[in-house]
Formats: C-alpha cells, sequence, structure tokens
C-alpha cells in the first residue's frame, strides 16, 4: 500500500463510518460482557450466598446467571457477526472497490 | 479428594484440577485392561492416521503447514478451536470439581467461555488481517522483528511447555487407568502420535484431528447427558434436588465455595480465564487457516456456540455423577475413596448411566482429546521456533520454505521427545499449577503486548519488549510464590507463601500493560517515531484486510 493510497482509502467516508461504527460496536460489546461477567464474579466475592438462594424448586440464581452468562456470550457473538457480515462487510467491499478503481 | 479439591482452590487457579487429581489418582492395584476402550480408540487413530497420510499429501508450502492453506471453513475452523480448547482437563477437571464442590466447579464452566466474546469484538479480525502463521507476525508487524520475536516466542514457548507437561501427565496416568497400560508406554503412545500428526501432516492433520476430537466429545457429553436427564424425566430440577440430598455437604454445593472466598482471588482468577483465552498461542494460530476476516468471525461464533453448549452439559454431568456415581459403592474401594482417583467421576457416570460400552467410549473420548490438544499444542511450539527464532531472528528472513518447514519438523520431534521425558519425569508431581501458570502467563505477557500492538498507535518495540517480559516473569513468580506451589508443591510449611492468592493475573496483567504505555511513551528514540507513524498503515490493513494474503479478491 502505498502513501497515496493510504490517504485516499483514510479520507474515504466509507473508512471512516466503518471504523466508528465497528469499533463502537466492538466497544460496546465488550463493555457489556465485562459488566456482565465481573457482575457475576462480583456477586461469587461479595455476596457468596445470594449464588446459591434457590428460585423455582432447587435450582439456585447461580445455576440460572451461570446458564444466561453462557447464552449471553454466545448470542453476543451471533449480534457481532450478523452486523459485520452484512453491513461491515458491504463497505469493506466498498472500500476495497474504490482504492483499487482509483489507481 | 480433599487434598486434591484444596490444592487446587490455593494454589493453581484453573480446574487442571483434572491434570492435578491425575498426579493423585494413580491407584495401587492394576486396572483391568478395557477393551471396548482400545478398540474404539484404536478406531480413532486408524482414521487419523489415514487422514494424516493425506494431508502429509497435501503439505508442501510453509502456508499448508503452518495454516492448511489457509482454506478452512469458519464452520470447520470453529469446530477445530473447539477441538482445541476443550481439553480432558474440562471435561473430566470440570465434572470431577462438581463432583466434589459442587457450585465451584460451574465457575469454570463460565469463565472459560467469556473470553470467546472478547476475542470477537476487539481481535479476530485485525489478527486474520495483519497475520501470517503465528501471532508474533502481528506483534511484530511494526515493530523491530527480532526483539519482539524473541520475546513473543519465548512467551508461547513457556505457555505451550506448562500446558504440554501438564496434558502428557494427564495423559500417562489416565491412560494407565482407563487402559490399563503402563503410565510410561501410555506418555510414549501420545508423543509418537502427536509427532506423526504434525511432522507429516502439519496444520492440515491437525485440523481434522481437532474436528473429529471434538465431534466425538460433543457426541459423547450429549449422550451422557441425555441418559442422565432421562432418569429424571428431563427434570433438571429433579436432578439438583436429588444431588442435594446425595451429596454429604447437602445444600453447601450450591455456594460458590471457600475457594474463591477472597474477593481479590475471585476477579484474580475471572481475569486469568477471560484474558488467558485471548492470549493462547495454539488458539490464536487458528485464526490463520481461515481465509479471510469474515470466516475468521463465523469461526469465532462456532466456536463459542461449541464451547458454551459443551459448558452448559458440564452443569448436567457434574450433579449427574454426584447422583449416580457418590452414592454408588462400585465406584468406591473399601476404604469409600473414588476409584482411579479423583478425576474419574465422569468415567464412572458414563458406566452408570450406559453399562461397559458407554464407559470405553467415554475413556477412548477422553484420551482422543488429550492427543489433539496435545498436537495443536506442538505445532504452535514448532511454529515460535522454526518460523519466529529460526526464519525470523537467525535467518532474518533469508530462508526458503522448504528449510523452514524442515526446520519446523526437526523442532515437532524434539518436542515430542523432551515432552515425553518431562512427562515421565513429572509422573508424581502434582502439575496442577501448570495448566493455571499457563493461562496466567497467556493472559499476562501475550494478551497485553498482542491486543495494544493491534489497537495503539503508541505502542513501541522498547514499550512492547520490557512490557511482555514484565508480565511473563511476575506471572511466573508470583504462581510459583502462591500457595498452591510454594507449599503444596515444594512443600514449604503452611503460611510462609508471600503470595497470598489464587490467580497472579489481577496484577501481572495490569503491570504488563502500564509497563507498556510507561515504556512506549518515553520511548523517543527515532524508531519509536517511525514505528508509531507505521501505525496508519497497520491500522487500514487491520479494519479493509487490504494487502493481507488471499483476503482480496483480484
Amino acid at each position: 500500500m502505498d502513501e497515496a493510497m493510504l490517504k485516499r482509502i483514510e479520507s474515504d467516508p466509507n473508512f471512516i463510518k466503518l471504523v466508528q461504527e465497528r469499533s463502537s460496536l466492538g466497544w460496546t460489546l465488550s463493555i457489556i460482557m465485562l459488566i456482565i461477567y465481573y457482575g457475576f464474579i462480583a456477586l461469587v466475592a461479595f455476596a457468596p450466598s445470594l449464588i446459591a438462594v434457590k428460585i423455582a424448586g432447587s435450582i439456585t440464581i447461580g445455576i440460572v446467571l451461570g446458564a444466561a452468562i453462557i447464552l449471553i456470550s454466545i448470542a453476543l457473538t451471533g449480534v457481532y457477526v450478523m452486523r459485520a457480515n452484512t453491513d461491515y462487510d458491504e463497505l469493506t467491499a466498498a472500500i476495497v472497490a474504490k482504492a483499487k478503481g482509483a489507481k | 479428594m480433599n487434598r486434591f479439591a484444596k490444592s487446587s482452590l490455593l494454589g493453581a487457579p484453573l480446574a487442571f484440577a483434572a491434570d492435578a487429581a491425575y498426579a493423585q489418582a494413580a491407584a495401587p492395584a492394576a486396572p483391568a485392561t478395557d477393551w471396548n476402550a482400545i478398540l474404539i480408540f484404536a478406531a480413532f487413530v486408524i482414521l487419523t492416521l489415514g487422514i494424516t497420510y493425506w494431508a502429509a499429501q497435501r503439505t508442501r508450502t510453509t502456508k499448508d503447514f503452518y495454516a492448511a492453506g489457509g482454506g478452512v471453513s469458519g464452520l470447520q475452523n470453529g469446530l477445530a478451536i473447539a477441538g482445541d480448547y476443550m481439553s480432558a482437563a474440562s471435561f473430566l477437571g470440570i465434572s470431577a470439581l462438581v463432583f466434589s464442590s459442587g457450585y465451584y466447579g460451574l465457575i469454570y464452566s463460565i469463565g472459560f467461555l467469556v473470553g470467546w466474546p472478547i476475542i470477537m469484538f476487539l481481535m479476530a479480525e485485525p489478527l486474520k488481517n495483519l497475520g501470517r502463521f503465528t501471532f508474533a507476525d502481528v506483534v511484530s508487524y511494526r515493530l523491530q522483528a527480532t526483539p519482539i520475536r524473541a520475546m513473543a516466542a519465548t512467551g508461547t514457548l513457556v505457555t505451550v511447555a506448562f500446558y504440554l507437561i501438564a496434558q502428557m501427565v494427564g495423559a500417562g496416568q489416565l491412560i494407565e487407568l482407563l487402559f490399563g497400560l503402563p503410565y510410561a508406554s501410555a506418555v510414549i503412545i501420545v508423543g509418537v502420535l502427536m509427532v506423526i500428526y504434525v511432522t507429516f501432516g502439519g496444520m492440515i492433520a491437525t485440523t481434522w484431528v481437532q474436528i473429529i476430537k471434538a465431534g466425538l466429545l460433543l457426541f459423547g457429553a450429549t449422550l451422557m447427558s441425555l441418559l442422565v436427564l432421562i432418569r429424571f424425566g428431563f427434570d433438571f430440577n429433579g436432578l439438583i434436588a436429588k444431588a442435594i440430598e446425595i451429596h454429604p455437604k447437602h445444600d453447601a454445593i450450591l455456594l460458590p465455595g471457600a475457594a474463591v472466598a477472597n474477593p481479590i482471588s475471585a476477579i484474580s482468577l475471572g481475569m486469568a480465564l477471560m484474558f488467558g483465552t485471548a492470549g493462547l498461542p495454539h488458539i490464536l494460530m487458528r485464526f490463520f487457516t481461515v481465509s479471510n476476516a469474515k470466516e475468521a468471525r463465523k469461526s469465532v461464533f462456532w466456536a463459542t456456540t461449541f464451547i458454551g453448549y459443551f459448558y452448559i452439559l458440564t452443569f448436567i454431568i457434574g450433579f449427574g455423577a454426584i447422583v449416580f456415581v457418590s452414592a454408588d459403592p462400585a465406584y468406591h474401594d473399601a476404604k469409600g475413596a473414588l476409584l482411579g482417583g479423583g478425576n474419574m467421576p465422569a468415567i464412572h457416570l458414563a458406566h452408570a448411566v450406559g453399562g461397559d460400552l458407554m464407559k470405553g467410549f467415554i475413556a477412548a473420548v477422553a484420551f482422543a482429546t488429550i492427543l489433539a490438544v496435545v498436537s495443536g499444542l506442538t505445532l504452535s511450539g514448532a511454529s515460535a521456533v522454526s518460523h519466529d527464532l529460526y526464519a525470523s531472528v537467525f535467518r532474518h528472513g533469508h530462508v526458503d520454505e522448504a528449510a523452514e518447514i524442515r526446520a519446523s519438523r526437526i523442532t515437532t520431534v524434539v518436542l515430542g521427545i523432551v515432552a515425553i521425558i518431562l512427562g515421565v519425569l513429572f509422573e508424581k508431581v502434582n502439575v496442577a499449577f501448570m495448566v493455571g501458570l499457563a493461562f496466567a502467563v497467556a493472559a499476562s505477557a501475550n494478551f497485553p503486548v498482542l491486543l495494544l500492538s493491534m489497537l495503539w498507535r503508541g505502542l513501541t518495540t522498547r514499550g512492547a519488549f520490557v512490557g511482555g517480559f514484565v508480565g511473563l516473569i511476575l506471572a511466573v513468580v508470583l504462581t510459583v510464590a502462591s500457595p498452591g506451589i510454594w507449599e503444596a508443591v515444594f512443600g514449604f510449611p503452611k503460611g510462609t507463601a508471600w503470595f497470598p492468592y489464587t490467580s497472579p493475573a489481577i496484577f501481572s496483567m495490569p503491570a504488563a500493560f502500564i509497563v507498556c504505555w510507561l515504556v512506549s511513551t518515553l520511548d523517543k528514540s527515532r524508531s519509536a517515531a517511525a514505528e508509531k507513524m507505521a501505525f496508519e498503515a497497520q491500522f487500514v490493513r487491520s479494519q479493509t484486510g487490504i494487502g493481507a494474503e488471499g483476503a482480496v479478491a483480484h
């Protein structure tokens, strides 16, 4: 990649949009994940008895939370892949086409 | 059992309690030979050797050898990542932990999964767009190759070595128990098979071994869970209620347990589990086997789905083992200890719900699991030596592909021999801490440097080098100084360990980030300025894939 092409891509509005949208989604989802997981760890560390509270028969808050964290992890990666494989890949294709075309 | 739970609680963070328990598991009585297990495992070996022969015909270039030619699909790679990641320690270790301590084991099930979304959101795409064969490719993209690759290769080899020893010792003891083979011959079988897969078939064979093993493990775990649930008419609540009734600790098994009673230990363990995943070299290497960023994303999604599904099954298998194994005298010796030692609940459960054939199948799956994991580790270690050290550091890139592959094959054989020797030497040692150490090093040395190199313009060679080594050394030293090693392994008196927590990550990982930042910021050299300038081109490539191998359609 030469200097001129680099400058062209960097000033491409699609590139600016891609970087902004992707990093905002990536960091938002990361922060959600960190809050969920460290919220859980905080519960384990500071309120362990709450983990063992039974909410339905013998099933506890801890078991439900554990399964929920696993399912949320899968769901959030799914959300990211869906966004990325459609919107972001379209933007990327447009950026690449423009960069190649202008050569 | 108690001792085992305690040592994992105090010292070794992770569920390698499994590997730990292997160390104490060796039963004095000669175990009976399980022909079901041997025949099923033999079928696995014949199939995978056939695949290796096929793969060997297709392994010509370095790209074939390290990255399976870059043609693995997202779904295949997702399965292979799951195969690399779900070790025997996760399967046998977590069910053993749930069996002995209840909910404590499930904290590992959760912690092992939550690193995957982070890998997806922040790392998968730039990793694929910047690297070729190893994560050192990414870190050294705009930094100086010699010091950075030397540092990254050290981090890789330390991680791989500890993980590998733990798996070899685990393999030897497990196979001795399950198959009735002598310890040393079990270690040699594992070592020889992994060398054959990796040397001849490279990444292509390793990938298929992982895929088959992941399929077997997912199938086996599903079948076992179904067999457990059928007994309860698919009433999960009834299963838990029965487990509480049977377990000697009763309702206390629903509590997180004393191991994570100290908040700093709990958070530190959480960090090692989450970020260690994102710094395991044999996992990172798998991202280079797909053709582009889109497939890399799909790989993570599939991997997260399979691994998450598997860990949800560990809930059922763990509580199922409490119900069907702990009260049955057939699985205990005269003194009431579990036959075969602390790692056996899942195996006994297979027998309890599915008879001899099911037990043989699960035993064979456990063996296949270990074999697949050590193959992935060995390939990763070999590529650090041949690609990062030999080709880049010593030959400065002036080396042809054939010579580099040859170097990698020689390294694989050497690693195999070393792994066999260490496996035999460490037979009687409690190796629980080793996988914990591997995760701590991965979280404290590999992960910070890799993440900063991709996302932070200001990182310089000096910063990455010093920060990476600070994280590595701190992780190793603090782990050794923790009670789990200082007292449990070295045998110093209780209370003399000067690092009181379960895992070093809460200190060593931030230390690595801070040192990387501080040294980079203070680095006013001309090369540092050039490296910061070079970030823009790297960033554009990491975002768009322009210039990345195989990423742009021509």
